[in-house]
């Protein structure tokens, strides 16, 4: 973004001067009008202003950090304490990250695939799939705390208990499997988008070709236009990934901060994905109590471990 | 399933004059002797052979002659009183046609004039077009088209179109996806070689491509594309092959090529072809019929439309009148 910014000094304006090599452009630019040199140096200042941003990034951030990164960060659990130096450690957000990045888009890759498949080669009845493609829009402009807060709600009721942690018939409603379901929806947009796109950009007359010969559309799709458009799927997911990673709002409201890895009932790969996330609990799965009167309770059910605000 | 290519350096030597496969100039039809009687132009009747032609007549008769008569001739599919319309408008109004094993059948015309879209019916294409509507009856083997299903009917009545349109995969996925069944499990790919090779090879491409099966099918030339496409319409073993302006975009060597590939194929499938190129459908066609404006104005023998037209909008076509 920076140097596009900064190239319109290459060249004249266009039309006024018939474009010449750059460094005789360069050279002409003192022969400019005044307002046309002030827009240069405008653009001039511009460009190294966010240069000079993205550098001072980078530079706080080296001179802040560089002093407690340590190769260990990578493998060990963020840990609670008051010196800085003793906190931190990454491996909580990686594998967080690398565990809902893989159940979300495993999710949202078939769907979304699905999806584009059903508008650009059946598509009816129309006003269903205008509905569909209008949704799917939606969906992409819904923040994602908003997705976040209406996970909760379908999360914590009782009949998708098994999906997360319960205690006492309070469902906690955060999991890997609540996160990466709200998370797919994230991702969905985007695969839907660029798969369409690849479908589209297939010609008509292959599609033909196919039915020519008298096969069905499902062959054609499973075996022509699919692969054909494969690339963009792709594109896709890896669009979606992006977003999946990327995503704060989701992870701390449906997963939690830091991760608790103790496994909760069930088989092997399930038990480890159910209860998970330390992060206080949101009043809307607090367990409610009894009317006391007395002590203001705070609430039991919490998890164990140490709720740690260091990932937020 | 061989077929041996027909001797062409003749065929080469007569087709020097004609230049490139493009419509203009009109052919010197009207030069041509006028070999047939009337009596001979039957509708039905198979071309003759025309007989003794002196030297001065130009390529066409003697390119024609090459290729020689029809052995044989079995009725395939018969097109009774069909009409197409789109939405309003009435592209192919109450055509009736015989389309014979044995022969070449083409389709001429000026551009618009409903070719293509009769073409497109004869395996129920037209119905992908949403505003499409067909009345009368289309026959293959005595049995309603309609009545069959359509992919099925697709299988035995396979279409060539004018650009070619190969998959974007191996020449060999491209003739193993029509063999594959749908639903079964994906075959072996050496189960499959036996009959991919003899599509290629009845396509003419085996030689060519025999070393790079594996190769994307569209890095192969213009020519080689098209007879892809037919290798991969007859790989369906069709009973009918349909062709649409098939040499239209290649380059005139490759349209001989493809042009004794169809004369070669007549004896196993019955074969129609559209095409704006006059001298083309008088090279290979055993009979023609002349569309205009949705109308089939005439149709008999090559020699008898192409020598001594009937109708006199049939004679200004031929003649380079309009077109």
């Amino acid at each position: 973004m920076e140097s596009s910014v900064a190239t319109p000094p290459a060249g004249p304006p266009a039309g006024v001067t018939p474009p010449r090599p750059g460094k005789d452009a360069d050279e002409g630019s003192a022969t400019w009008r005044l307002s046309d040199r002030i827009g240069l140096a405008i653009c001039w200042a511009l460009g190294l202003l966010f240069c000079a941003i993205a550098v001072a990034i980078v530079v706080y951030l080296m001179v802040k950090g560089l002093t407690y990164l340590k190769p260990s960060m990578l493998v060990t659990p963020a840990t609670a304490g008051f010196s800085q130096s003793q906190s931190g450690g990454f491996s909580d957000a990686l594998i967080g990250t690398l565990i809902v990045a893989v159940m979300g888009i495993s999710i949202a890759l078939p769907a979304g695939v699905g999806v584009a498949v059903w508008l650009v080669e059946y598509g009816r009845p129309t006003a269903l799939a205008r509905i569909t493609e209008s949704t799917i829009e939606a969906i992409a402009g819904i923040p994602s705390i908003v997705l976040a807060l209406f996970g909760t709600v379908i999360f914590s009721s009782t009949t998708l208990g098994f999906l997360s942690r319960t205690s006492e018939g309070v469902v906690f409603g955060r999991s890997f499997f609540a996160a990466s379901a709200m998370l797919s929806l994230v991702a969905l947009p985007l695969v839907v988008a660029s798969t369409r796109e690849g479908l589209n950009a297939i010609p008509q007359h292959v599609r033909e070709a196919s039915y020519a010969i008298g096969k069905t559309r499902i062959a054609m799709t499973r075996r022509i236009l699919l692969p054909a458009a494969r690339p963009q799927v792709a594109t896709g997911a890896m669009l979606g990934l992006g977003r999946i990673i990327g995503d704060t709002a989701i992870i701390v409201v449906l997963l939690g901060a830091t991760q608790n890895f103790a496994p909760v009932g069930g088989a092997f790969p399930f038990n480890y994905l159910r209860g998970a996330g330390t992060t206080r609990p949101t009043s809307s799965m607090r367990p409610r109590q009894p009317a006391t009167s007395t002590s203001p309770s705070r609430p039991t059910r919490r998890p164990s471990s140490c709720c740690c605000w260091s990932w937020s | 399933m061989e077929f041996v290519a027909p001797d062409v350096p003749e065929l080469n030597h007569h087709m020097e004059g004609l230049g490139s496969d493009t419509p203009s100039p009109p052919p010197p039809i009207r030069r041509l002797p006028l070999e047939e009687t009337p009596a001979a132009q039957q509708v039905s009747a198979p071309a003759q052979p025309v007989g003794g032609s002196s030297p001065q007549q130009g390529g066409f008769t003697a390119a024609r002659r090459s290729i020689g008569a029809p052995q044989f001739s079995i009725r395939r599919m018969e097109i009774d009183n069909v009409s197409v319309s789109y939405s309003n408008r009435e592209a192919v109004k109450g055509v009736s046609l015989p389309v014979r094993q044995g022969e070449v059948l083409s389709l001429i015309g000026p551009s618009g004039c409903g070719k293509t879209t009769l073409l497109r019916s004869l395996n129920r294409l037209t119905e992908l077009t949403r505003t499409a509507t067909l009345s009368g009856r289309i026959l293959l083997d005595d049995v309603d088209i309609t009545q069959i299903e359509p992919t099925s009917l697709r299988r035995r009545v396979t279409m060539v179109f004018q650009q070619p349109n190969p998959f974007p995969m191996s020449v060999f996925d491209n003739i193993a996806y029509v063999l594959r069944e749908q639903g079964s499990r994906r075959q072996r790919k050496k189960a499959l070689e036996p009959k991919v090779h003899s599509a290629l090879d009845r396509a003419g491409l085996f030689e060519e491509v025999k070393d790079n099966l594996d190769h994307p099918a569209l890095k192969l030339s213009g020519g080689q594309q098209q007879r892809l496409c037919i290798a991969r319409a007859l790989a369906a073993e069709p009973e009918v092959l349909l062709l649409d302006e098939p040499c239209s975009a290649l380059d005139p060597q490759s349209t001989q090529v493809i042009e004794d590939l169809i004369v070669s194929l007549r004896d196993d499938v019955a074969v129609v072809i559209v095409t704006h190129n006059l001298q083309q459908a008088y090279r290979i066609a055993d009979h023609v019929a002349f569309m205009y404006l949705g109308d089939l104005v005439e149709y008999s023998s090559a020699t008898a439309l192409f020598g001594s037209p009937r109708e006199q909008r049939t004679k200004e076509y031929v003649s380079g009148a309009f077109g």
